[in-house]
C-alpha cells in the first residue's frame, strides 16, 4: 500500500492539464502544438501513475484499497475514495485508452483544438472518479458530470447531425439520472449515509429495494444501453469524432454495468434476483435485435455502435445470472469489449480521416491499397465475433457459460447472438476490405502511418494476450466478485429466511 | 516433442505472416508511387476486367488469372527485370522454405509419435502448458493430450499439410501473394493440430473455431473474385450454426460434469448414463441425449452433413491445395474425431447414435446423387467428399468408432490424391475446371493421369472380397457397410441400404471424372491442348507419396485399427471395451454382404464406361428425358435457394424491419423524437398566445379580472 493519495492524483491529474491548456493564448499553430503535447504528456503520466495501482495492488481480498476518507459537504457526505477488484480493471482501461485517444485525434481534429482537449481530459477526471468514488453523491456527481463534456464533444466536433444525437445522448442519460438521484435521496433518509461500503452491507427492506433498484436501473440501462432504451447509441457514435466514439464505447458504457455490480446487486440482493427475468429478456432481445439490425446497417459506425449493443446484452445478462460464470464473464466481457470496440472504432477513424465518409458502399477492396490495416481490422473483426483466442471470447463464452446454468432458453437464444454477429461483421468485412478495388476514390489510399500503427499496436496485443491469458484480470477480480456472490447470497437467504437466523 | 509438433507451423505462420505483411506492404508502396503516373493504365485494366467477367462464368479459373494479371500490370512498367508475369512476392521463397520445412519436421515428428504411441507402448500423456482461464469451478488448461486417437491425427494432418505445403510451391508459383498463402497454410495446421491434441472441450473449440477461420481465409484468399469472398462468409457462418450447438454442448457438458476437461468427463461419464437436466421446453430431458446432440450439431457443421452442407461445395473457390488440405482430409474430418474422441459420451445415448447414423446415411446418400452430375471437376471430390464424411459417422452411430477413424485415415490420402490430382489437371488445362472441356489429355499429362487412377480406385475400394488385397478404400468403407448391417440400431437397415447404393454412385461419379477429364476426344480449344503439361516434381512427388498411403494404408493398417491388435493399438481410448461386440460382429458377416460394396462397385464402373466411353450421347439424353430430376440433382436438391427463401431472407427483411420500424418509428417515435415533438407542439401553442398585440393582452387581463371577481362574488375567499 502507498501512503500518498494516488486515486485523487490519477483523478485530478487530467484536470492540471487541462488547466495547463487554458492557460495557454493564443491559436497559432505552435500553441495547438504545445496543447496536444500537453495533453499527450498529461494522460501518459497519469496512465503511468495508475499503473502503480496495478503493482501495489494487494490480490485475495475483496476489501477497498488505497481507500481515502475526508469529510466534505457536511457531516455525512464524505470524500471518499477506492478501489477494489472490480473497479481496478476499469480505472486501468480509462487511462489507458485516453493517450490512444488524444493521439487518434492528432490530426482530425482541426477547430477548437484546445476546447477538445481540456474536454477530453476533463472527461478523465470524471470517469477515473466514477470508478474510485466510494459515495454516492460523489459517485453521482462524476457519473452526471461525465455527460457534459461528452455532450460537448459530439455537439461541437460531431457530425452533421450532432446536434440532434447529442440532444437525444443527453435527453436519455439525463431521464435515467433524475430516477437515481430519488433513489439516492430515498436511500439517505433510510440508512442516513451515502458511503457506499455502510450502504452495501445495509439490509432494505424488500418493499424499497424494488423502487431503489428499479430508479437505478432505469439510469444504468440507459447508459449500458439496453434494449429499449438504446437508440441514443448509434446516433451518438455516427455522429461522434473518432476519439469520441472509443470513449464513449470503450468506457462510458461500462458504466452502466459496473453500476449494477456496485450498486444493484450488493445493495438490492433480492430486487436483484427478482428482477433477473426481466434484465435476461431485455438482455436476450438486445442480442437478436441489435445483431438483426447490425445486419441491414449503410454505414460502418452504426454497424458496430448495434454490435456494440448486442455485446452489452452478453454483459447484463451474465450480470444477472448471478452465478460465477456470468458475472466474471460479464466483467471480463466489459474489459475486451472497451478494448476490441475501441479499436474497431479507431480503426473506422483510419479510413474515415482519409475518405471523409462512413458509408460502407463508399468503399472496398481496401486490402489492396492498406494489407497491414486489412491485417488489424480481421484481428479486431473475429475478436468482435468472439473468436476463441481472442478477448471477445473469454467474455461471451463465460457469460453464456453461466446464463446456461441460470436458464437454458436463455443461454439458447443469446447463444444464436453467435452466428448473428459472423454474419455482420464478415458481411462488413467483406464490403469495405475484401474484393476489387474499382472505386476511383480509394485509388490513392495509404496504408497505416506511423502513429496510427502506434495506437493501434498496443490493442492487437492486449486483444491476443487477454484471449490467450486473460488469468492477469481473472486474478484482479476474483476475490471480489467472489465476495459479492456470497455478500447477495447471504443477504437475500437473510430476509427470505429470517426463521433460520433466529435458530442460529 | 509434442510441443514441436503443434508449435512449429504456428511459428512458421508468424514468420511468415510478418514477412508477407512486409512485403505486402513494400509492393503497395511502389505501386501507389506508381500509380499516380500510370493511373490511366489501372484503368483500362479495370475495364477490360469488367468485360471478361460475364463472358466466362465458370468458377474459378479466371480470378486466379486476374490476380497475378492484376499486378503484371501494376508492376511491368517499372520493374522490367521481373518479365512480365513474374510479379514481385519479397521473401516468397524464404517463407516457402520455412514453413514447409518446419512441417516437415513436424510431421516426421509425428509419425514418430505414431510409432511411440499407437503402434509402440507409450501410456496416453498430457503436457501442461499454460492456464487458460479461471472462474470459480471452472478451469481450463492450455495442454496438449497425446494418446493413441490423437496420434492417428497428427499423422494424418501433419503428413498431409507438409505434402500441400510441398505441392503449392509448384501450384502458386505464379501468385503474387504466395507468403500470405503459406501463413494462412500453416496457421491452419496450428489449428487444427490444437484441434486434435485438445485435452479438454474448450481448448478443442479454439481449434475447431480457429480452423473455421484458417478455412474462411483461405477460401477468400482471392479477395477479388465475388463468389470466392461469399463462399468464404458462407463457409464461416454455417460452420457458426454449428458451433451454436456446440457452444451449448459445452455448456451442458459443464453443468452436468462439472468440468471440461475430458479425464474427468469420461471418469464420470458412466456414473450420469441416467442423469436427467432441465433443457428448454423438457424438465427432464436425458442429460446424456441433449448433450450429444448438441454437441453433433457441431460434428454436423465442421463436417457438412446433411442440412449443414451447402458450404463445403461452395468452398472449392478456393485454391486447389486448400481444398486438398482443408477440405478432404484434414478440417472436415474434425466432426468424426470429435465424436470419436467422445465417444465415451455417445456410447451412453442410444437416441443420439442413432441420430448419427441417420444423418451420416442420408449424407452418403444425399452427396453421391449430387455428385452424379456435377460438372465442375473439384465440385465433384467435393461432395465425394461429403458423402465420405457421412460413411464415417455411420461408422460412428452404430459404435465401430475405430472403423470410422479408420476410414478417416484412409480417405485423407486418397482424397487428398484425388484433390491434388485434380489441382495438377486444372495447373495443366490453365485453371479450367470445367470437365465438360476437358477429355483426351491422358497421354500428355500419364503420371497425374495414373495418380488420379489410383486415387479412383482407392476411393471405390477396389479389392478382393474375403481376402487382404486391396486398396485403402477397400478395407475402411467396406468394414463400414459391414458395420452398418450387423449393427442392432434401428437405423441401421436404412443406413446399410443407403451406404450400398452410394457405394454405386461413388463408383460412377468417379469413373465419370476420370472418363470425362482424361479419356475421349479433347473438347478444350486447341489452343489449350497445346499448351497442356505435366507438373514440376514438387507437384508430382506429393502425389507419388499420396499415390503409395492410398494403395497401402489399408493394407498395413487394418489390423491395427480394426483387426486383431485393436486392444494394443488403441489402449482403451475409444468406447466400447477392449474388443467391442460390432466388431467380432462385422468379421462374421454374411458373404453377400462382404461382397455387395464390390458388386456396386463394378456396376458403378460399367454404367460409367458405358456412359461415358461407349455412348456418350446416352447421358444427354438420359438428362434430357429426366429432366426435373436432372435439374434437382443438377442444383443440389435446391438447398441454397431454400435456405436463402427460408432463413437469409426473412432475417434481412426482420432486421430492415426492427431497424426502420422498431427502432425508428416505435422506440424513437414514442421516445425521444415523441416527447421532443410534443415539447415543440406545445410551445407551439404557447408562441401562438404570446401575439404581440397589446389589445390581445388586454382582452386576457379583462377576462382574467373577469374571472377573479366572479370567483370572489361566489365566495371564494372565506
Amino acid at each position: 500500500m502507498t501512503d500518498w493519495p494516488i486515486l485523487s492524483v490519477i483523478t485530478f491529474l487530467p484536470l492540471v492539464g487541462a488547466l495547463f491548456i487554458l492557460m495557454l493564448r493564443g491559436e497559432s499553430p505552435a500553441v495547438i502544438r504545445n496543447a496536444r503535447h500537453i495533453a499527450l504528456w498529461t494522460t501518459l503520466v497519469t496512465f503511468a501513475v495508475s499503473l502503480f495501482i496495478v503493482v501495489n495492488f494487494t490480490y485475495g481480498t475483496h476489501d477497498y484499497q488505497f481507500v481515502e476518507k475526508q469529510p466534505w459537504l457536511g457531516s455525512t457526505i464524505t470524500y471518499h475514495m477506492g478501489v477494489d477488484g472490480i473497479s481496478m480493471p476499469f480505472v486501468i482501461l480509462t487511462t489507458f485508452l485516453m493517450p490512444l485517444c488524444i493521439l487518434a485525434s492528432w490530426q482530425s481534429i482541426e477547430k477548437r483544438v484546445k476546447e477538445y482537449l481540456i474536454a477530453f481530459l476533463v472527461l478523465e477526471t470524471l470517469m477515473i472518479g466514477v470508478f474510485c468514488a466510494l459515495d454516492l453523491v460523489l459517485f453521482y456527481l462524476f457519473f452526471e458530470g461525465g455527460l457534459i463534456p461528452m455532450f460537448l464533444i459530439i455537439g461541437i466536433w460531431g457530425g452533421p447531425r450532432r446536434v440532434y444525437a447529442s440532444f437525444k445522448f443527453f435527453l436519455y442519460t439525463l431521464l435515467g439520472s433524475v430516477l437515481m438521484l430519488l433513489a439516492i435521496m430515498a436511500m439517505y433518509w433510510q440508512a442516513g449515509t451515502t458511503d457506499i461500503p455502510t450502504l452495501q452491507a445495509y439490509d432494505f427492506p424488500a418493499s424499497m429495494q424494488t423502487w431503489l433498484w428499479l430508479a437505478f436501473f432505469a439510469s444504468f440501462a440507459v447508459k449500458m444501453p439496453m434494449w429499449p432504451v438504446h437508440t441514443w447509441l448509434p446516433d451518438a457514435h455516427v455522429e461522434a469524432p473518432t476519439a469520441g466514439s472509443v470513449i464513449l464505447a470503450a468506457v462510458l458504457l461500462k458504466m452502466g454495468g459496473y453500476g449494477f455490480l456496485r450498486f444493484s446487486l450488493p445493495m438490492f440482493p433480492d430486487a436483484s434476483e427478482f428482477f433477473a427475468p426481466l434484465v435476461f429478456t431485455l438482455s436476450v432481445v438486445a442480442i437478436v435485435y441489435a445483431s438483426l439490425v447490425a445486419l441491414m446497417q449503410e454505414d460502418i459506425k452504426k454497424l458496430i455502435a448495434y454490435s456494440s449493443v448486442a455485446h452489452m446484452g452478453f454483459v447484463t445478462m451474465g450480470i444477472f445470472t448471478l452465478n460465477r460464470q456470468g458475472i466474471d464473464g460479464a466483467v471480463f466481457q466489459m474489459i475486451s469489449h472497451g478494448v476490441v470496440s475501441g479499436a474497431l472504432f479507431l480503426c473506422v477513424g483510419v479510413v474515415y480521416d482519409r475518405l471523409h465518409t462512413r458509408e460502407i458502399k463508399a468503399y472496398g477492396g481496401l486490402v489492396n491499397r492498406m494489407p497491414v490495416y486489412a491485417t488489424i481490422f480481421m484481428l479486431f473483426t473475429m475478436a468482435n465475433v468472439g473468436l476463441p483466442g481472442t478477448s471477445g471470447f473469454v467474455g461471451e463464452f463465460l457469460s453464456l457459460l453461466g446464463a446456461f446454468q441460470a436458464n437454458t432458453w436463455v443461454a439458447f437464444f443469446a447463444t444464436t447472438g453467435v452466428i448473428l454477429s459472423a454474419g455482420y461483421a464478415l458481411w462488413l468485412y467483406r464490403k469495405v476490405i475484401w474484393g476489387e478495388l474499382d472505386k476511383p476514390s480509394l485509388k490513392f489510399m495509404t496504408d497505416l502511418s506511423l502513429r496510427e500503427f502506434v495506437i493501434l499496436l498496443p490493442l492487437v496485443v492486449l486483444t491476443i494476450l487477454l484471449g490467450v491469458w486473460p488469468e492477469p484480470i481473472f486474478n484482479v477480480t476474483t476475490a471480489s466478485i467472489e465476495n459479492l456472490l456470497t455478500q447477495s447470497a447471504t443477504a437475500s437467504t437473510l430476509t427470505i429466511e429470517p426463521a433460520a437466523l433466529a435458530a442460529r | 516433442m509434442y510441443q514441436a509438433i503443434v508449435f512449429l507451423p504456428l511459428i512458421g505462420a508468424i514468420i511468415g505472416g510478418f514477412v508477407s505483411l512486409i512485403g505486402a506492404n513494400s509492393v503497395r508502396r511502389a505501386e501507389l508511387a506508381e500509380a499516380g503516373g500510370h493511373g490511366h493504365g489501372h484503368h483500362g485494366h479495370d475495364h477490360v476486367h469488367l468485360v471478361e467477367q460475364p463472358q466466362d462464368p465458370t468458377m474459378g479459373h479466371d480470378a486466379h488469372a486476374d490476380a497475378h494479371d492484376d499486378h503484371g500490370h501494376g508492376d511491368h512498367d517499372d520493374h522490367d527485370s521481373h518479365g512480365p508475369m513474374q510479379p514481385v512476392a519479397p521473401g516468397a521463397r524464404a517463407v516457402e522454405l520455412i514453413t514447409t520445412g518446419f512441417m516437415v519436421v513436424a510431421a516426421v515428428l509425428s509419425w514418430v509419435a505414431f510409432f511411440q504411441h499407437g503402434l509402440g507402448e507409450h501410456e496416453a500423456e498430457r503436457v501442461q502448458i499454460l492456464r487458460w482461464m479461471t472462474s470459480g469451478a471452472l478451469e481450463v488448461d492450455w495442454a496438449l493430450r497425446i494418446d493413441t486417437l490423437t496420434v492417428v491425427m497428427l499423422v494424418v494432418v501433419n503428413t498431409v499439410s507438409t505434402l500441400v505445403h510441398l505441392y503449392s510451391i509448384g501450384y502458386m508459383h505464379e501468385d503474387p501473394q504466395r507468403p500470405r498463402f503459406f501463413t494462412y497454410l500453416s496457421l491452419f495446421t496450428f489449428a487444427m493440430l490444437m484441434l486434435v491434441t485438445s485435452d479438454n472441450l474448450v481448448q478443442m473449440f479454439f481449434g475447431w473455431e480457429g480452423v473455421g477461420l484458417a478455412s474462411y481465409l483461405l477460401i477468400g484468399f482471392w479477395y477479388t473474385k465475388p463468389s470466392a469472398v461469399a463462399a468464404a462468409i458462407k463457409a464461416f457462418v454455417v460452420n457458426r450454426v454449428g458451433d451454436f450447438g456446440f457452444a451449448l454442448g459445452i455448456f451442458g457438458v459443464f453443468v452436468l460434469f462439472g468440468t471440461v476437461s475430458f479425464d474427468t468427463i469420461f471418469a464420470d461419464a458412466p456414473g450420469k448414463a441416467d442423469a436427467t437436466m432441465a433443457f428448454l421446453g423438457w424438465p427432464q430431458a436425458s442429460a446424456m441425449t441433449v448433450l450429444c446432440l448438441l454437441l453433433f450439431m457441431g460434428a454436423m457443421g465442421k463436417s457438412a452433413q446433411f442440412l449443414l452442407h451447402t458450404w463445403l461445395p461452395d468452398a472449392m473457390e478456393g485454391p486447389t491445395p486448400v481444398s486438398a488440405l482443408i477440405h478432404a482430409a484434414t478440417m472436415v474430418t474434425a466432426g468424426v474425431f470429435m465424436v470419436a474422441r467422445l465417444s465415451p459420451l455417445f456410447e451412453l445415448s442410444h437416441t443420439a447414435l442413432e441420430v448419427v447414423i441417420f444423418f451420416g446415411a442420408t449424407t452418403a446418400f444425399f452427396a453421391a446423387t449430387v455428385g452424379l452430375v456435377q460438372n465442375d471437376i473439384k465440385r465433384v471430390i467435393a461432395y465425394s467428399t461429403c458423402s465420405q464424411l457421412g460413411y464415417m459417422f455411420v461408422a460412428l452411430g452404430t459404435g465401430a468408432y475405430s472403423a470410422g477413424i479408420f476410414h478417416l485415415f484412409t480417405h485423407a490420402f486418397f482424397k487428398a490424391l484425388l484433390f491434388l490430382g485434380a489441382g495438377s489437371v486444372i495447373h495443366a488445362m490453365h485453371h479450367e475446371q470445367d470437365m465438360r472441356k476437358m477429355g483426351g489429355i491422358r497421354r500428355l499429362i500419364p503420371a497425374t493421369y495414373w495418380m488420379m487412377l489410383i486415387g479412383t480406385v482407392a476411393l471405390t475400394g477396389l479389392g478382393i472380397p474375403m481376402t487382404i488385397i486391396g486398396t485403402a478404400g477397400f478395407f475402411s468403407k467396406d468394414a463400414i457397410i459391414e458395420s452398418a448391417f450387423v449393427s442392432h440400431a434401428s437405423m441401421s437397415t436404412y443406413a446399410f441400404i443407403l451406404l450400398v447404393i452410394a457405394a454405386g454412385f461413388t463408383s460412377f461419379y468417379s469413373w465419370r471424372l476420370v472418363f470425362m477429364t482424361f479419356h475421349g476426344t479433347p473438347r478444350a480449344s486447341f489452343e489449350t491442348m497445346k499448351h497442356v503439361h505435366e507438373s514440376p516434381m514438387v507437384m508430382l512427388v506429393p502425389l507419388f507419396v499420396l499415390a503409395a498411403g492410398a494403395l497401402l494404408a489399408g493394407l498395413l493398417f487394418h489390423d491395427a485399427f480394426i483387426g486383431e491388435h485393436y486392444a494394443e493399438f488403441w489402449k482403451g481410448v475409444l468406447a466400447g471395451g477392449a474388443e467391442p461386440e460390432i466388431l467380432e460382429h462385422m468379421h462374421h458377416a454374411p458373404a453377400w454382404v462382404k461382397s455387395s460394396p464390390f458388386v456396386m462397385m463394378a456396376l458403378g464402373f460399367v454404367v460409367s464406361y458405358w456412359f461415358y466411353i461407349k455412348d456418350p450421347q446416352l447421358p444427354v439424353q438420359l438428362a434430357r428425358r429426366h429432366d426435373v430430376l436432372y435439374r434437382f440433382l443438377l442444383n443440389k436438391w435446391y438447398f441454397d435457394e431454400l435456405y436463402d427463401f427460408l432463413l437469409v431472407r426473412p432475417a434481412k427483411r426482420l432486421g430492415h424491419f426492427l431497424w426502420k420500424t422498431g427502432d425508428g418509428k416505435i422506440i424513437d417515435g414514442l421516445g425521444p423524437d415523441g416527447v421532443s415533438a410534443r415539447v415543440i407542439d406545445v410551445t407551439r401553442g404557447v408562441v401562438r398566445l404570446q401575439t404581440g398585440y397589446v389589445y390581445h393582452y388586454a382582452f386576457a387581463m379583462l377576462i382574467g379580472v373577469a374571472a377573479l371577481f366572479t370567483w370572489f362574488m361566489l365566495g371564494g375567499v372565506h
